[in-house]
């Protein structure tokens, strides 16, 4: 699903500004030419200190968003209506905690061990998408999640697959064509809930209104508050901006809601015919920034849940742990 | 202290938790590398990697990790540690390969000494 559009960084981090300054400024172009010519980036090659730092915090907090998103879904899975709705959300789950897997393993090709990922999604150290920090109430939140939050990661993921390090890229279009199921799934149990009883249609209503401003939250905050982004997107890590995703996914994604009789909970929300661009109310940002510090609804579950399945499952890792086999241990290659 | 909406995840009684768990260093086992045969007759090709305490089980992980969509026939695993593999910066000693035209059959033109042997021989 889900590579959350904003990626969080934590403030004050002089220190590691600094040492991008020793960077050997010889290789420093010659690697920035190599992006500017659209060749990848390799585990094994060189490349400047904030680079590897920006990319383990962008992938490791977009494989903990895989993890964690698997858990409001996964919790509706003895629930769902139907037998056909229930294999389809097995296989979705099964596909983002496989996500997070491919993930994991692209961020480890630059030297941050897996263990030490889970130690900071745990700790609270390291973020994922905050959209996971909202409850999934009822069945028709579900739908919303599986056809609005992936679409929105897929505008996010599909950009990033263009980027310049290519264990991520390479994982990220095994993702993406998943994904192409998990939006088809989504957007066809939407469509059922839009189009049945006056009751479903009003819970999807509901759920929609709930779900409107974590959504626009999504792609984090307007570009002209968000800070050295610049660099980044030089360097390919970045993609597009925090307002041209959103933009691209109002556009293709309103009018499929729009379509159905539903309605967004915002009055000024309207694409702009002059300028082809849309035009929303500023969600609540505030909020947003007291979610990402852990004050949301769900954060203390989401990750009590996962401390609690780390914990439950170490017997079985260790019992499963043949200790002549880990003399050597490596890093993924590619 | 924990409210969930999904009665199992209140019946785990999660605020029993202090919170001082941590997972420790190689505990995720080993890492392999994962390569993926399409059809009989084709090249097995790299797709990716899994955590694996030995090399059975991460045949295991790799068939629900890469073996569960499209056309698969086999696959293939082996430790990541064990892959010898030239340093990308001595990628020049390749540089000069499409130069050597005596290695290809397009670096030979017979047609054209047969076209000349011809009209000579008129």
């Amino acid at each position: 699903m889900y590579g959350g559009g904003y990626i969080f960084d934590e403030p004050n981090r002089k220190q590691q500004r600094e040492e991008q300054l020793h960077d050997d400024p010889v290789k420093l172009a010659a690697f920035e030419a190599r992006i500017a010519r659209g060749e990848k980036i390799e585990p094994g090659d060189w490349m400047p200190a904030e680079y590897r730092r920006q990319l383990i915090r962008l992938i490791e907090q977009h494989a903990h968003s895989e993890i964690i998103g698997a858990l409001p879904e996964g919790t509706w899975i003895t629930r769902a209506p139907g037998f056909k709705r229930k294999l389809a959300l097995i296989a979705k789950v099964q596909d983002e905690v496989g996500h997070g897997q491919l993930l994991y393993n692209a961020a480890e090709t630059l030297g941050k061990s897996r263990e030490a990922m889970i130690n900071d999604l745990l700790s609270g150290k390291s973020k994922y998408s905050n959209v996971f920090n909202y409850p999934a109430k009822t069945w028709a939140d579900v739908t919303v999640i599986g056809f609005l939050i992936d679409a929105a990661a897929i505008v996010n993921q599909v950009a990033n697959s263009k980027g310049s390090y290519g264990p991520y890229c390479r994982a990220l279009e095994r993702i993406c064509y998943e994904e192409s199921f998990h939006l088809k799934q989504g957007h066809d149990a939407f469509i059922e809930l839009a189009t049945g009883t006056p009751a479903q249609k009003e819970m999807l209503q509901d759920a929609l209104n709930r779900w409107w401003q974590p959504i626009m939250h999504f792609f984090g905050p307007p570009d002209k508050t968000s800070s050295h982004s610049e660099k980044l997107m030089q360097w390919k890590v970045k993609m597009a901006s925090n307002d041209d995703m959103r933009n691209q996914f109002l556009d293709a994604y309103v009018p499929k809601i729009w379509e159905l009789g539903l309605t967004l909970p915002d009055p000024l929300l309207r694409k702009n015919p002059d300028t082809g661009k849309w035009e929303y109310s500023d969600p609540d940002w505030d909020l947003f920034f007291e979610v990402i510090k852990g004050n949301g609804p769900c954060n203390k579950e989401r990750l009590d849940v996962r401390k609690w399945a780390e914990e439950h499952g170490r017997w079985i890792r260790k019992a499963l742990m043949r200790p002549e086999e880990m003399e050597r241990s490596a890093l993924p290659v590619a | 202290m924990n409210d969930s909406l999904d009665p199992r995840v209140n019946r785990l009684r999660l605020d029993k938790n202090d919170g001082s768990f941590k997972v420790e260093e190689g505990e995720n086992w080993n890492v392999f590398e994962v390569f993926h045969q399409e059809k009989r007759g084709a090249h097995h090709e790299h797709v990716g990697c899994v955590h694996a305490p030995d090399a059975n089980l991460a045949l295991i992980f790799a068939k629900e990790q890469f073996g569960r969509r499209k056309k698969c026939v086999n696959l293939w695993v082996v430790r990541s540690a064990d892959i010898l593999a030239f340093d990308l910066e001595d990628e020049d000693m390749f540089a000069n390969n499409p130069d050597k035209t005596y290695r290809d059959a397009s670096g030979f033109k017979v047609m054209e000494k047969i076209n000349k042997f011809k009209a000579h021989t008129k």
